[in-house]
């Protein structure tokens, strides 16, 4: 450490340094400012997922299949090529959207693939409104179409209940 | 304005740092998260960020914590003060060079600084020093419970806090600790430290960060995975490997001490006559000179009080502080120049070191009998 290192792309004195271990290997990188910059490395975990995935050699046949199939995320339209070169992504539903590649990576990258931390309230509250009031509508539209109006007049009923609820939650 | 108050005003990073704990100079945590329903800063078009900056923006200066605090978009700060800023760990270099509709609220006592627009939409960040991990998630989480009850996070029940890196989803969270390694870096073993401590998925850097190399013998130490365990767990598992770094560079220390103590008495005495009496002085020579007195302070052969002379040193000498005290932008070889002119000062008062002679006949009259014994409990 502290010795001036080359650059591993040019010949220019390299200033970013990088050690990294995946799957047990360890990598070691030494680049310039100039040459860190142009591969995106301003953040060094941001390059070992792009790393990670874009590794050439380690991709698979059926896994490049898998990759087509998702080429873009619906929602924003961020593509699966954008994530590769930047190692981030577009939206919270890319994490969906690219889950076929990003479950496996994320499984790779940390300690599990479950969440075990803070649970933000509002989030949460605001989430299983929004699926109850899901679930009530697809309901509300069943029975319309089975022309059981007692029912569907009792799902109306359900769901304006719901939104005055809330209303009056989020004024309170 | 903006950066009087900054520059005037006491860091964590520059004061209260004690003799109770040498090696860790100040602990960190950031939080990144971000709002439901827009896409994350870095593939959001101007409208959107512009919507996601004026609705973070007064919900973030509005918090208790932000009070008499500064509130600043990016745009509107110059490159000196943004430099400034990033030197005092305020701002990252991601949000400093930021397009557009980037911001950053920063509270009076510089301890709580909320970024907007950066690589997430906000990234919630408090610096305490010293080693005090549980006050600054302590407050990190309130800021971000507070937060939360205006703005509407990206939250996944299965995968946690949505980020625009995966490297950073579930908690959102990265602590950090500046660590103060002469020992480790003077005996060669920081190469093995980087390597063991990077199969328990902990990451060590320099003091700037990324790319920034080990200037200073400083080192920023932090957790690589975010998903998979809780906050507390998280600091839990840091905090047990920075005890062991911390045992490893007071061993160090000691067996400096005991096999060549000339060469180290020489490297402190030099640092030392070098920063009272030079006329040319670079910020990275600078850091490992006030690096080696802080080094000869926690052996006590120099006052207590020269301790924050030093750790000041560590944050005044890098280029914007340097700009900013002579007041304009200047080259390179003048900033040296004047680097050296005001360490003189700095250092001008601080009396000559004890070595181990002087220092033995001094202990023998204090009852602390050695204060680098009690930190490795």
């Amino acid at each position: 450490m502290g010795k001036s290192l080359k650059c591993d792309l040019c010949d220019e004195s390299a200033t970013v340094h990088l050690t990294q271990i995946l799957n047990n290997q360890i990598h070691k990188i030494d680049l310039c400012e100039s040459c860190a910059e142009s591969k995106g490395i301003t953040d060094p975990n941001g390059y070992s997922l792009a790393d990670l995935l874009v590794k050439p050699g380690e991709e698979s046949e059926s896994s490049s299949e898998v990759l087509d199939s998702f080429e873009e995320c619906p929602e924003c339209e961020y593509t699966q090529k954008e994530f590769k070169k930047t190692g981030r992504l577009g939206c919270e539903h890319c994490y969906e959207a690219f889950g076929p590649i990003l479950s496996p990576a994320l499984a790779g990258m940390h300690r599990g693939e479950n969440h075990k931390g803070k649970v933000p309230g509002r989030a949460v509250e605001r989430k299983s409104f929004e699926d109850r009031l899901g679930t009530l509508e697809s309901d509300l539209d069943e029975a319309i179409q089975k022309e059981h109006y007692e029912e569907a007049a009792r799902y109306r009923d359900q769901i304006l209940e719901l939104k005055k609820a809330k209303k009056e939650e989020e004024t309170a | 304005m903006l950066i009087e108050s900054i520059f005037d005003g006491k860091s964590e990073m520059t004061e209260g740092s004690t003799k109770k704990c040498p090696v860790v100079l100040m602990t960190r945590i950031r939080l990144a998260r971000n709002l439901s329903k827009t896409h994350f800063p870095g593939w959001a078009k101007l409208p959107q960020r512009t919507q996601v900056l004026e609705t973070c923006l007064p919900a973030v200066a509005s918090l208790n914590q932000m009070k008499r605090g500064i509130t600043a978009e990016v745009e509107e700060l110059s490159e000196l003060e943004k430099q400034i800023l990033v030197e005092r760990h305020l701002i990252s270099r991601e949000l400093s060079g930021a397009p557009d509709q980037a911001g950053v609220v920063i509270s009076k006592d510089q301890s709580v600084s909320v970024m907007i627009n950066e690589e997430d939409h906000l990234r919630i960040q408090v610096i305490k020093s010293g080693y005090r991990f549980k006050q600054a998630w302590n407050s990190a989480n309130v800021v971000d419970s507070t937060l939360e009850n205006d703005l509407d996070y990206a939250f996944s029940s299965t995968i946690g806090f949505l980020t625009a890196c995966p490297t950073n989803v579930g908690t959102g969270m990265r602590a950090s600790a500046m660590m103060h390694l002469p020992a480790m870096v003077i005996s060669n073993q920081m190469e093995k430290v980087v390597r063991a401590v990077n199969q328990l998925g902990i990451a060590v850097r320099g003091l700037f960060g990324e790319g920034s190399d080990a200037s200073g013998s400083i080192f920023q130490i932090s957790n690589q995975t975010t998903l998979g365990e809780s906050e507390e767990e998280i600091i839990k598992r840091l905090s047990s490997v920075l005890k062991t770094i911390i045992d490893q560079e007071m061993n160090a220390r000691e067996k400096i001490l005991e096999k060549d103590p000339n060469k180290l008495f020489d490297k402190i005495g030099r640092a030392y006559g070098i920063l009272q009496n030079s006329h040319l002085l670079s910020s990275s020579e600078c850091m490992n000179l006030a690096s080696l007195v802080r080094f000869g302070v926690d052996l006590e052969m120099f006052s207590e009080e020269t301790r924050n002379t030093v750790d000041r040193t560590f944050i005044e000498c890098q280029p914007g502080h340097i700009q900013h005290l002579v007041g304009k932008s200047i080259d390179t070889n003048e900033r040296d120049a004047f680097r050296s002119e005001y360490l003189r000062k700095q250092f001008e008062n601080v009396e000559r070191p004890l070595f181990a002679i002087e220092k033995s006949e001094k202990r023998e009259n204090s009852t602390e009998a050695d204060s680098t014994k009690g930190e490795k409990k």
